[in-house]
This record gives C-alpha cells, structure tokens and sequence, in this order.
C-alpha cells in the first residue's frame, strides 16, 4: 500500500503540490487524472524519490518513510515507468535491464543468468519480451514491456507508470492493459498517470483527481463517469464529443494524384496515394503512427525535396509539386506539424518571433525597406493570435518554452489558422494537450471548416478523426487501405483497416 | 531576469578565474594583488596603455563576431584564422597594385593610381570579400554535400597559411628582405592612426580608424541579427532548423551566407593589419586572432555587445601580460595566458555555477 499525506511541493513561484494526499490500496490499479500541470506527475516523482516534499509524508505499508533518491524508492519496492523510455538502444534487452544493478562479481558479468531471470519474470506476467533482442529492433510498445520488466526485475511492488500509452497504438494499448490487469492478479500495485478518460474508465479501480496541484476528487472508478471526470479536471463542463453540422463541401481544394514519398533505400514511405479534397470539409486520415500519414503532411507542405516524390500535388487546379513551402504557403497553404518542438517552434525565440515564424518576410512582419522588422507590426499580430486562441500567459515576450504544451500548441495554431488560409493541414492537433484546449482546439478546426477551409486532419487518436472528420481516409504501409464514412463505420472495423486487415 | 543572467555568468567565469589565477601566482612567489594591479593598471593607463589595449582589441572584435554570427546560425567557423590571412593579403595586394607605390616599393608594377578615397575603401571591400569567399567555401561544402564545418574551416586554414607564404616568398616580396613579408602598400592605401585625432593620444600609438570600424561592425552586426529578417532568418536556422525550413527558410542558403558574413567579419582584420599598422602584409602576423576570436565569442555570449567586451577583457590581459612579465620577480607572461585559458574553462562550465546560484534564487527553476 502507497500512501501520500500532505504532500506539498513549490517550484518557485509555482506551488506544485499543495497537500496532496491519496492512498493506493495494494493490489489495485489506481488513475491519477489531471491537466498538465495539475501536478500529478510532480507528486508521483516525489514518491519515486526525483524530487524531496518541502512538506508531508510518503507511507509504503503503513509506515512512514524516508524516500530521497530512487534508489531509496528501489528499496522499498516503487519501481517507475516513465513517458520516455531511458533504453539504450544499440544493447539488447538483458543488458538494458540489468543495468546499475550487474549480477555477476566485479569483473565479470554474469549475462547469461540474468536472461535466465529475466525470462521468468517476463513468463510469469506474460510480457513476451526476448532477453537478447536488441532495443533498437523492437517496437514502442516492446520497448515499453522492458521498461516495465525493468521494475520488476528490481522486485517493484508498487509500479508507478507516467502516461504509459501516449506512445502506443490502440492495439498496443488492449495488449497493455491485459498485462497491467494480469500484474494486478498477482498482487502488484500499479499507479497510472493519464489524462485519457477512456483508459481510466477501463482500467482502473480508483481514480485520484487533481487540479492546480491539488487533490479535487478521490473517486472509485465504477461510481463516475467521463463527464464527471473532465469536470472535476478542469472545473468546468467540457464537451467531450464534438458538434458539428454537416458539412458543405464547395469546389475541388486539393487534388493529389498517384503521390509517393521516397524514403531511405527503395522503400516507399506513401504508396500512390490519390484523393480529393474540397472546400468546407475535413477529410480525417487514419492509421498506426509511421504508416506514411507524417510523409504525406510533409510532402503536401512542400517539405519534401522533390526529388522524392513522385505523382501531382494541384492546389486550386494549379499543379504545385515543385513549389517549396514559402510558395505554397503564400498560396494558402497553412501547416499544423505533428511534432510542435521539432518543427512547430523555435523554443528560445519569443512567442512575437514564434508568430511571425513563415510570414516573417512580408507585411506586416517587415516595415522599413521590406528588410526590417517592423516590431509594433509583429507585436500586433502576435496580440491578436494570443487573444483569438487565448494562449496564456498573454506575454509576447516570453519564450516559447516557457508554456505549457497546450498553450504552445495553440500559439502554433494561432499563427497558422490567422493566415488566413484555403487549405490546412493538420497533425496531431491535440498531442500532449489539455482537455479544455483539446476542446478549444477542435472547435477552431471546425469553424474553419465552416469558414470554408478544406482541411486535412492527420491524429494518432482515433476517436478525434472519427469525431472531426467528414470523410475518412485510412492509410496502411503508406497506401490507402479504405476511405469511410466516419458516421457509419465503428472503430474496430477502422481499426482492422489500419492493420492491414481487409475491409468486410 | 535573462539580462542579468547572461551577464552574471561570464562575471563569475572571470572572477572565479582572476581568482585561482592569484592563487597560482601566489604559490609560484609573488602577491596575487601587485600582480593584479600591475596587470589592470598598465592597460589602462593613458595614453599608451588605453591605445595599446584598444589596438590589440580591434583584431578580436572583428574575429569575435565572425565566430558569434556563424554560432548563431548553429555553425562553428574554426576558420577565421585562414578567412583574416588570405584577406589580409588581399587587401595588401590591392594596396599595392591600385595605387602610387611606396617609396621603397621598386618591384611591383602598377595597374593603377588610385587617390586615397577609392582605394581605401577598395582595399577594405577586397579584405572583407576575400574572408567572404574563404568563408564561404565550407559554408557552400557544407550546403551542397553535408561535409562538417569545422573540418573544412581548418584545413583551409593550413591552405591559406601555406598558399600565401608562397605567394609572399616567390612573387611579392622585395627582393634581399630577410623578413617574410610583401612590399608596401601605397601611401593612399593607410588608415590614420586615432592620435591624429585624438589629443593627448600620440601618433606613435598604432590604435587607428579600424577600431571605429570594429564598433561599426558591432552595432551593424546587432541591428542584421535582430532587426532584419535576414537575421530573423538565421538565427531561426540556428536554433531549429526543422522549423526553420517549416517556415519556408532555406536552410542551405543560411549556411551560406553566415560563413560568408562570418568570413567577411574576420576577413576585416587585415583592414586593421595592412591598412592601419604595417602597410604590407606580413606572414603569420594573426597572434592567434582566429582562435582567440572563438573564446572571445563564447565569453560575450554570442552577442555583439559582450564581443566587444570579451575582446576589452582578451586584449587587457595581452598588454598587461607584457608588463607583469617584465616587472614580477616570478610570474611570467605565461601565467597570463593560464588566466585566458581558466576564464574559458570557467564559461564553458557554466553548469558549474547553476546550483549555488539556484540557492539565491537567481536561476530559473525546473519546470512542473
């Protein structure tokens, strides 16, 4: 049993964890919901021995204990998984799980006993991971399996898992949870630190709530539901599903024929893709992450050397295949990328610089000459994204870095929504964002939509391209496997399409 | 906040490394404080000691920014050696190849007799140019094939170093001069020292016009990288170049033309070198400039303003140095270059002051 009592923490001006207390029962599966932010994993750190309470109690089994490093945390039997693994990958799997604590006496290394032990923790939760399998040739969800092996191995009885599925596929995810509920038959206890209702109403017994570092709800999981939940989360009602009318699609936008991407050696990354896409609808693109939806976007944007790519791209019946992405965007062609750190931000440069990251060459960016910044021009039109997308804090001044992953990921769909644009292309719109700004978000996209816009909608979650999405595309090893009425298909049939599973 | 940060730290490098250098200096046998106070108070005494120390600086400056404008496009220009030699000889070959030659000049013929007004600046664009192109090569190698920067940078300064020995011994230099260096400019082709300016400041002292350019070069260099959008562009390539070619910025381009710029800001140390002080060129004068020029950057943080104040620091140390040498029993002048090489030690280590700074409250904490 894990119990934390009073716990709290302050980061500077940020009181992380105001006394924070909950109990988890052992043998159970135990949520903690909450925003980012909300201070959730801040207080599961504090259990794990990252950071010491300035205040407050940790209790393993009743008693009161002393947790300053992880590897007090060990000793006591709390293991932890976090977000992004910490595997090395070019070593296999026995060696990454033995790490830091060697079997073997001080010169040699005794691998071989260690796969042997390691095997028969792996059978006995049915975790079906190779010991000398290399890191870097298994899957994301494998590599989460040797992350939670490594806990075990070390003896945990008490798993501390921070957002385990944001890196898995929905099939990932059932396996996941199978083995989660097999690990709780045999008496482990497990934390699981989320903001997804639906995996929290599926797998857990008891849900902790929390909210500005503070505990709002300690529910049982059977007695609540997801409104209840988002509520408790972020204090307000929240539409969970969206509201949308039908769409009113207008003339051909985009109009892609036979398209391939290139990628390294002879594999095709997209696979003679061809669809349409009109004004006024969103056409949703489903599919396991790494199926060509991340090189489709790409190649669309103008990201793509053209050397790699092969068949038409036409934009309002004008072939743009090999114009570069300050053509396209000048034509109207504006980009939400997946990934907002790698491609989306300059993380060091002010949220003014970030606005005007695309358009920072004309009006109004640039006043004297054409050549220099116009800092009040900048300033305004940095004023007006903040204000429209109400990313907070309001300070153009500030770094991108500064906010949190829903406010960056509005700033970024500020600029791009403020073009204005005739055709957006969307990915993972909401990746690692709150619920009040998912919501936020999906009606942007929507009134966009309703604007006029045609757009293209690539997420990883399936339920937001289903719910979005006017038409579907479900794309598989790079080809499309299917195009679907999101309203007439459910998700295990979308869910076969995008494994490569014919179409009934 | 991150005004006060940036300053703090290159403070704190210096001070931490004044004071382990006082404690090496006082175990080898003399006072740490007549050491100190003989070293900070000959470059400044005036006139000779401001003059001296503002010479030695302008060199520094120019190579200080070539280094921070190449850094802040996310390029290492190791190069500014080569880049300041071969601009350096061209624009001594200008110099004496456009203008009424140097009494002493009998050798090299002229193509023309240019008046002081165009040469000048001729000289000066070809020096800047020159640094350019060498600047360029690696950017234009990096762009177009990929190959490192930092690689191509340094052989191309054994390149330039070996092509302009040759050049100087076999083709331009008078004949029966035992020292390695090319005729003289022509008269037309010299800046004039500041002391013809300045009262108080004697002629003799060979501070001249290329220190204003320095500073010129400075606030310009300031106003391109935050003013401009060529700057926005660079620097955006610098710090995310995923995102940086998400915004439609060529990335090939910024590579380019920082190592160019880069190159054209070193190349104007041989403005300082042939048209302010020797009026020829003279092989293997760069006391290092090139390099020192690297640790000048990284002390002034990349930043104009601390370049300048770097190069101040550099060249305090590089006259004081002449002095404590010659008027300490033990300390030698080398002691003075341990203090260069503790002061960079202590910048680069930055991380180091992280935590007691953290107790007083004066860095940003981890994020939640």
């Amino acid at each position: 049993m894990l119990e934390l009592r009073n716990i709290s923490k302050r980061f500077g001006a940020v009181q992380a964890n105001d006394r924070v207390s909950f109990t988890v029962p052992t043998g159970t599966i135990h949520a903690i919901v909450g925003e980012n932010g909300a201070g959730k994993s801040t207080a599961m750190r504090i259990a794990y021995g990252f950071y010491t309470a300035d205040s407050g109690d940790i209790l393993v089994d009743g008693e009161v204990r002393e947790i300053r490093t992880p590897h007090d945390a060990i000793a006591l039997g709390i293991g932890m998984v976090h977000q992004h693994f910490m595997l090395v990958e070019p070593m296999t799997v026995a060696e990454n799980i033995v790490l830091g604590s060697e079997p073997g006496s001080a010169v040699s290394l005794d691998l071989k006993k260690a796969a042997d032990e390691i095997r028969k923790v792996s059978d006995e939760f049915r975790l079906t991971v190779d010991p000398n399998a290399l890191i870097e040739n298994l899957s994301v969800g494998q590599q989460q399996r040797v992350e939670l092996l490594k806990a075990l191995y070390r003896h945990a009885e008490i798993l501390i898992l921070d957002e385990p599925t944001a890196v898995l596929t929905p099939q990932e995810v059932e396996e996941f949870f199978a083995i989660l509920r097999g690990m709780r038959e045999q008496g482990k206890t497990i934390v699981i630190i989320t903001h997804k209702l639906s995996e929290v109403l599926s797998i857990s017994d008891n849900v902790t709530v929390m909210r500005d570092g503070k505990v709002v709800g300690d529910l049982k999981t059977s007695e609540t539901n997801a409104a209840e939940l988002a509520r408790l989360m972020v204090g307000r009602d929240v539409l969970l599903r969206v509201e949308k009318p039908d769409a009113k699609a207008g003339a051909s936008v985009l109009k892609v024929q036979n398209l391939s991407v290139m990628g390294r050696g002879e594999s095709k990354r997209v696979d003679n893709v061809s669809f349409d896409l009109r004004a006024g609808e969103i056409v949703g693109v489903a599919g396991v992450e790494g199926n060509g939806q991340t090189e489709l976007i790409e190649a669309l944007a103008g990201l793509i050397p053209g050397s790699h790519i092969s068949g038409t791209i036409a934009f309002e019946g004008r072939d743009i295949t090999q114009l570069d992405a300050r053509k396209r965007k000048e034509l109207g062609i504006a980009h939400v990328p997946e990934d907002r750190h790698r491609r989306g931000l300059l993380l060091d440069f002010t949220l003014a610089e970030n606005t005007i990251l695309g358009v920072h060459y004309r009006k109004p960016a640039v006043g004297f000459a054409g050549v220099m910044l116009d800092q009040k021009g900048i300033q305004r039109r940095t004023e007006q994204v903040i204000r429209d997308f109400d990313v907070r804090p309001p300070n153009p001044m500030l770094p991108a870095r500064a906010l949190s992953g829903g406010n960056q990921q509005k700033l970024i769909i500020g600029r791009e929504f403020e073009l204005p644009p005739k055709l957006l292309l969307v990915s993972q719109p909401t990746r690692g964002v709150d619920i009040g700004a998912i919501e936020f978000i999906h009606r942007k996209i929507v009134e966009m939509r309703d604007a006029g816009c045609a757009v293209l909608l690539v997420s990883a979650e399936l339920e937001e391209v289903t719910s979005l999405s006017d038409r579907l595309l479900v794309l598989h090893n790079g080809k499309v496997a299917g195009e679907v009425d999101p309203k007439k298909t459910s998700n295990e049939e979308i869910g076969l399409m995008m494994t490569g599973g014919a179409r009934s | 906040m991150k005004l006060l940060r940036e300053i703090l730290f290159p403070l704190i490098a210096v001070f931490a490394a004044f004071v382990v250098g006082g404690i090496v200096v006082w175990i080898i046998g003399d006072s740490p404080f007549q050491t100190y106070k003989l070293l900070i108070g000959s470059a400044f005494s005036w006139p000779d000691g401001i003059g001296y120390t503002l010479f030695n600086a302008t060199p520094l400056i120019f190579t200080g920014l070539a280094v921070a404008v190449a850094f802040r496009c996310g390029l290492l220009n190791i190069g500014a050696e080569g880049q300041l030699y071969v601009a350096a000889f061209a624009a001594a070959w200008v110099g004496f190849k456009f203008g009424a030659p140097a009494p002493d000049n009998t050798v090299i013929s002229q193509i023309a007799h240019l008046p002081a007004i165009l040469l000048v600046p001729m000289c000066c664009l070809a020096a800047i140019v020159a640094g350019a192109i060498w600047g360029g090569i690696p950017g234009i190698l990096k762009a177009k094939f990929g190959s490192h920067e930092v690689i191509n940078t340094i052989m191309l300064n054994f390149i330039a170093v070996a092509l302009l020995s040759y050049f100087t011994q076999y083709h331009y230099k008078i004949p029966g001069d035992a020292i390695m260096q090319t005729a003289p400019i022509s008269p037309n082709a010299s800046l004039p020292t500041l002391g013809r300016f300045i009262p108080g400041l004697p002629a003799r002292i060979p501070l001249n016009f290329a220190f204003i350019l320095a500073v010129i070069a400075c606030i310009l260099v300031y106003v391109f990288l935050w003013k401009t959008k060529w700057g926005y562009e660079m620097r955006a390539t610098g710090a995310n170049p995923s995102a940086a070619e998400y915004g439609g910025i060529s990335i090939r381009k910024q590579i380019i033309l920082a190592m160019a710029i880069s190159g054209g800001l070193a190349g104007m140390v041989g403005i300082n070198e042939v048209l302010g002080y020797r009026h020829r060129y003279y092989d293997g004068f760069s006391a290092n400039y090139g390099f020192v020029g690297i640790a000048v950057a990284l002390l002034g943080r990349n930043h104009p303003v601390g370049v300048f104040l770097a190069a101040i620091l550099f060249a305090i140390l590089l006259r004081g140095g002449i002095f404590v040498d010659a008027y300490t029993i033990h300390v030698s002048k080398d002691i003075v270059d341990m203090l260069q090489g503790i002061v960079i030690i202590f910048v680069a280590a930055e991380a180091m002051f992280r935590g007691p700074l953290k107790k007083f409250g004066l860095m940003k904490k981890a994020k939640v």
